[in-house]
């Protein structure tokens, strides 16, 4: 296949930043986005000029590192996919790619396509964690949880913190995510004696960040990689209201 | 305290609130309009005037009134914190599979607005004795501005805009709540279907029929 | 020799750990304030251990190349991690975990050490179900087990196939309450890139930030490298692109021994090469062969879809040849006998590079429901790569590398040959011998960070109480700086043409081709031959674009394969001392007539523990004794 790729270049954090066009030719059907990517850098570097920087690691679809705007959509138009895991099959031959970097106030722009996402972490910080000290967990199965809700909570902990859901949604919101660690730890009993000052203080600190609120259109869930349903942010409104 | 009290999720909270509040008063609205269709202007003036003198609606008109003002500047506090939320937009734009009225509440919050000033100023403040007419006689008023085609152009606009907005606000609130559940929260995504379809449709068959058939 | 003190401890083997514990020496609550620990990596062993470190009272400052620490290759292990609860009542106990280690490890490996990482596995189960890890459960809300590669009794605690990812988030949870608490701080994105040794103790290290390139300097009384394996290696492995030997190729340049290179463990399940761009190969969890069942076609080159070749046709070659274990054997088994079908003109696919993973019979057994349930991201995960959808035909599957037994030496307290270095997780050597079985890494990680390094730590600190914080400004950071810079600039001064990674492509076939599931003499020389010219290519014809001073993803690269020459080298070196075949190590020359692997424990009964020696100099091979006082040595049959 040929393509043509519009990618966000940027110098750095304080430069402006625009769009630049490559041409790709003789991609296969077979590669990953990212290895066309690859392909592409390791031309640039081959003729002396800077490749295209952008956040990578496992590139199996759980580290949450890669993550880029593809065609209008967060990790491209597939849905429940990281980019690592975007195929080349599902592009046309002769199509344009646009190829942004998330957007969003307090996910700012390194380089390229790289955004600095450490605001999660500091919401993390704030309190997403059992406080509980090494060695002094009781025996496991003391603590009997319904598979149900065991379930549940996994399904909200699959979370890879790769910011998908504030780089499609509207409002650059992360309830999503927020609302995924709290679910996690709200539906097991271990997370239930510290639920309301972990709630009020990972919100508090995810509108100090800057970070959009919720207006139920459900980009987020749309685009989730790991398909993290919006009654995650139901849970989240409700434990935050239980907080008062 | 302050800190979640103003927090975003408590916003959204009071707006959900007084959203719903003001769900619950339309459909008094309407039926109180479809007392227009009648040719005895007496019922719909009472109905009118026991509106705008019985204590206890005179307390619900303090709160409808207050509901209003907060949906609308939470709205609009919220608005602004989202629009800065993202300084700098997608070219590609957003191709989401997303709940396509809920992308536009503050432009048709906006034109929902647009039309309460104009209502505003032919009802409410000759009310409030503000804007000169008869506060006793809203019947008359009212066939009268609905045989001009521009308000009826306005009105069925606005009114079509305020299904959008409807159509979203209705199972939204109840989200914001917290309220989800496996077996009610499909109800609800019907349930607002039908209300954003049938209040406008109703408001919209008064106006046509004073308009092409009175 | 002398030079290599393993410290275990007196006494039975059961109560080495705890007669450890009983007896070292401390370090009390007000010094440990004074004190503080570098920690690199945030794996479930690094941000584990700078939690318990944190919890204690310690200062910890921790530090990962990515831009969180919830990144770190742990969260890729997928089938599960083993402890010896015992909930299904099928005769399991610590000492047959250590046991089934041990002889899973080819008998390559320190029984003290190794009884100690089962001893502490039910805590790790006990404290990640207190962190909130949401493991699978029964009806009945207790935690459910299953079985797991290699091993007869069901002891693997799993979260679906995301584990690892559930166990490092919960990790994870437990640094950032002791971030919050100010007792850890996190250094994302940067990357260390040398160790700096005073008076001949680890004393702080040099890192790049990686964002504006700015090179730091970081002090503590100790060091723990936390840093995972070297699989990338091959290039083509299952692990993170990203991942990185350099800072344990670094500590063994300032000192500390490398044991055991050239055990790589191969695993047997991953999703084959599709095309040449392709820059990593993806695991399905072994876990799969639970219920899968790996077939080739009898006939050479049977061309038919795989799903129109009848019973009789198919070759369940794992069953044929190990009727006790079946699918379940050993990752090394499992892979080698893939090779073998394959080079022997089995395979199937465009490549001739594939086995068959069948769930045919599982499926009409149990129910497609059921597989679902057990494996329905794994499945999707494989029909986005492939686009083949594995509950109506079989997957197709190869041998990747994925896990490395060797790593830094390091003694039953974690310390390295360098003093106040530590080495935890899989970037050192100690538990897995010549294989690993499956669901004991993230076992193996969990202890180390949470449980042991944190207990004899306090050993080596107790006697640095009266040292004061280490100034940055001595002449030993001086010195490791200015190395750093050195180097980086000759990266940067090559302009040459070829990226990093071309070279790193090149390396991982040389590697693949003559070190990889099989040696033999031959082809390591060759590959010693062919690794010093690209090598010398690799220095003359780098080209690396853009400035030092800003984010720079070619510079990156090029330092690590820069250092993955280096131990490739060393690597290749071990595998060529190694005269016999032991779990994952299979030299071709030392074989049973029926293909197995054939030891040597009169002569190789040690671990080989490498000594840097200096640029251009043949690194000095230190032999520690392996002494099996509790385990008998068998030949490993899974037959």
């Amino acid at each position: 296949m040929n393509l043509t790729l519009k990618i966000w270049r940027q110098k750095n954090a304080e430069a402006k930043g625009s769009f630049e066009t490559y041409q790709m030719n003789n991609v296969s059907p077979e590669m990953a986005f990212l290895e066309m990517l690859d392909a592409l850098n390791k031309r640039l570097v081959e003729e002396d000029r800077e490749p295209v920087a952008f956040d990578h690691d496992c590139r199996e679809g759980i580290c949450g590192s890669c993550g880029m705007y593809i065609n209008g959509h967060p990790h491209g138009p597939i849905p429940a996919i990281t980019t690592c895991h975007l195929s080349m099959r599902y592009f046309k031959d002769g199509e344009t790619i646009w190829i942004e970097p998330w957007r969003a106030k307090p996910f700012p722009v390194i380089k390229d396509l790289i955004v600095d996402r450490s605001a999660f972490d500091k919401i993390q910080v704030a309190g997403g964690f059992i406080s509980v000290n090494t060695g002094s967990a009781p025996e496991a199965n003391a603590i009997r949880i319904p598979k149900k809700d065991s379930d549940s909570a996994f399904d909200a902990a699959v979370c890879i913190g790769c910011g998908a859901c504030v780089a499609a949604c509207k409002n650059a919101s992360a309830m999503l995510f927020v609302s995924a660690k709290i679910s996690q730890f709200a539906l097991q009993p271990q997370g239930r004696a510290e639920a309301r000052d972990r709630v009020r203080a990972m919100v508090t600190e995810m509108d100090k960040l800057g970070f959009g609120s919720c207006s139920n259109t459900g980009a987020c869930e749309a685009e989730c990689p790991k398909q993290i349903k919006l009654t995650n942010i139901a849970r989240l409104n409700r434990e935050f209201y239980k907080a008062f | 305290m302050s800190k979640i009290l103003f927090a975003s999720i408590s916003k959204k909270f009071v707006m959900a609130l007084a959203g719903l509040f003001l769900l619950t008063f339309l459909p008094v609205h309407l039926i109180i309009n479809f007392m227009l269709l009648r040719s005895d202007p007496v019922p719909f003036n009472s109905a009118a005037h026991f509106m705008a003198t019985f204590p206890l609606i005179k307390i619900f008109e303090v709160v409808l009134i207050a509901a209003i003002l907060i949906h609308i500047t939470y709205g609009i506090i919220l608005q602004v914190a989202n629009w800065l939320a993202r300084p700098t937009g997608y070219v590609s734009g957003n191709k989401s599979d997303t709940s396509f009225f809920s992308k536009f509440m503050i432009w048709t919050g906006a034109s929902v607005l647009t039309f309460l000033v104009l209502h505003f100023f032919n009802f409410y403040f000759v009310k409030l004795g503000f804007v000169q007419g008869d506060p006793e006689d809203f019947y008359t008023l009212a066939h009268k501005l609905f045989k001009i085609p521009a308000y009826n152009y306005i009105y069925l606009a606005c009114f079509i805009l305020l299904g959008f907005h409807l159509y979203h606000a209705f199972s939204s609130a109840f989200q914001t709540l917290g309220l989800n559940h496996r077996i009610w929260t499909p109800v609800v995504k019907k349930a607002a279907l039908i209300y954003a379809i049938a209040i406008p449709a109703g408001f919209a068959y008064i106006s046509v029929t004073l308009w092409l058939f009175r | 020799m002398g030079k290599l003190d393993s410290k275990i401890p007196d006494g039975p083997l059961a109560q080495k750990w705890t007669r450890f514990k009983a007896t070292t020496k401390l370090v009390n609550p007000a010094n440990k304030k004074k004190l503080e620990v570098i920690i690199v990596g945030t794996g479930i062993s690094g941000a584990g251990a700078a939690s318990a470190l944190g919890e204690q009272g310690y200062n910890v400052k921790i530090f990962c190349y990515q831009d969180s620490p919830r990144r770190a290759h742990s969260v890729a292990a997928q089938g599960g991690i083993n402890a010896t609860k015992n909930y299904q009542n099928d005769n399991d106990s610590t000492y047959r975990l250590f046991y089934d280690m041990i002889k899973g490890g080819d008998y390559r490996a320190r029984e003290a050490n190794v009884y100690r990482a089962a001893e502490v596995s039910n805590q790790v189960i006990d404290h990640f179900t207190a962190l909130g890890v949401p493991f699978a459960r029964d009806y009945g809300g207790t935690l459910d087990t299953r079985s797991f590669g290699g091993v007869q009794v069901s002891r693997t605690f799993y979260a679906k196939g995301q584990t690892g990812q559930q166990c490092l988030l919960g990790t994870y949870s437990s640094l950032n309450r002791q971030i919050k608490k100010g007792s850890v701080t996190i250094f994302p994105r940067r990357e260390m890139l040398d160790i700096v040794v005073i008076d001949g103790k680890a004393r702080g290290i040099i890192t790049r930030n990686l964002i504006t390139g700015e090179i730091e300097r970081h002090s503590a009384h100790a060091v723990v490298l936390a840093t995972g394996g070297y699989g990338t290696i091959y290039y083509l492995s299952t692990l993170a692109v990203n991942s990185n030997p350099s800072a344990a190729w670094k500590a063994h340049k300032k000192g500390a021994f490398f044991a055991n290179p050239s055990f790589i463990q191969i695993h047997p399940t991953s999703v084959p090469q599709l095309n040449e761009f392709q820059s990593k190969l993806t695991l399905m969890s072994e876990s799969l062969r639970n219920d899968g069942r790996i077939w080739v076609p009898k006939t050479k080159g049977d061309k038919r879809h795989a799903n129109d070749i009848p019973e009789e046709d198919r070759d369940y070659y794992l069953e044929r040849r190990y009727p006790a274990f079946g699918n379940l054997v050993p990752r090394d088994v499992a892979s080698r006998a893939a090779k073998e079908r394959c080079d022997a003109g089995y395979g199937v696919g465009e490549t001739g590079l594939a086995v068959n993973l069948d769930f045919r019979d599982a499926i009409k057994k149990q129910g497609k429901k059921a597989i679902e349930g057990k494996y329905g991201n794994l499945f999707d995960m494989y029909r986005n790569i492939t686009g083949i959808d594995p509950y109506t035909q079989p997957m197709r599957i190869y041998p990747a590398g994925h896990y490395t037994m060797g790593g830094l030496w390091v003694d039953y307290e974690l310390m390295t040959t360098v003093p106040g270095l530590y080495s935890i997780g899989e970037s050192n050597f100690s538990d897995h011998g010549a294989n690993r079985l499956g669901a004991s890494s993230l076992m193996q990680a969990a202890g180390d960070g949470y449980f042991i390094l944190p207990n004899t730590i306090n050993n080596y600190l107790s006697d640095e109480i009266r040292t004061a914080k280490i100034s940055t400004d001595k002449p030993e950071f001086e010195e490791a700086e200015k190395s750093v810079r050195e180097r980086l600039d000759r990266l940067m001064s090559i302009k040459g043409k070829q990226n990093a990674g071309s070279f790193h492509k090149r390396l991982g076939k040389i590697m693949w081709d003559h070190c990889g599931m099989s040696r033999n003499e031959a082809g390591l020389k060759e590959a010693l031959k062919l690794i010093a010219e690209l090598k010398e290519e690799f220095w003359k014809d780098l080209n690396v674009p853009g400035t030092q001073n800003e984010v720079n993803q070619e510079l990156e690269k090029a330092g690590r394969v820069a250092d993955l020459f280096e131990l490739a080298e060393l690597l290749v070196n071990d595998a060529l001392n190694r005269k016999e075949s032991c779990g994952a190590h299979f030299r071709e020359e030392f074989q049973t007539p029926d293909g197995e692997a054939l030891r040597n424990d009169e002569e190789f009964t040690y671990v080989a523990a490498w000594e840097f020696a200096g640029e251009g100099k043949a690194p000095i091979l230190h032999k520690e004794e392996l002494k099996f006082e509790e385990v008998e040595m068998k030949v490993r049959s899974y037959k």
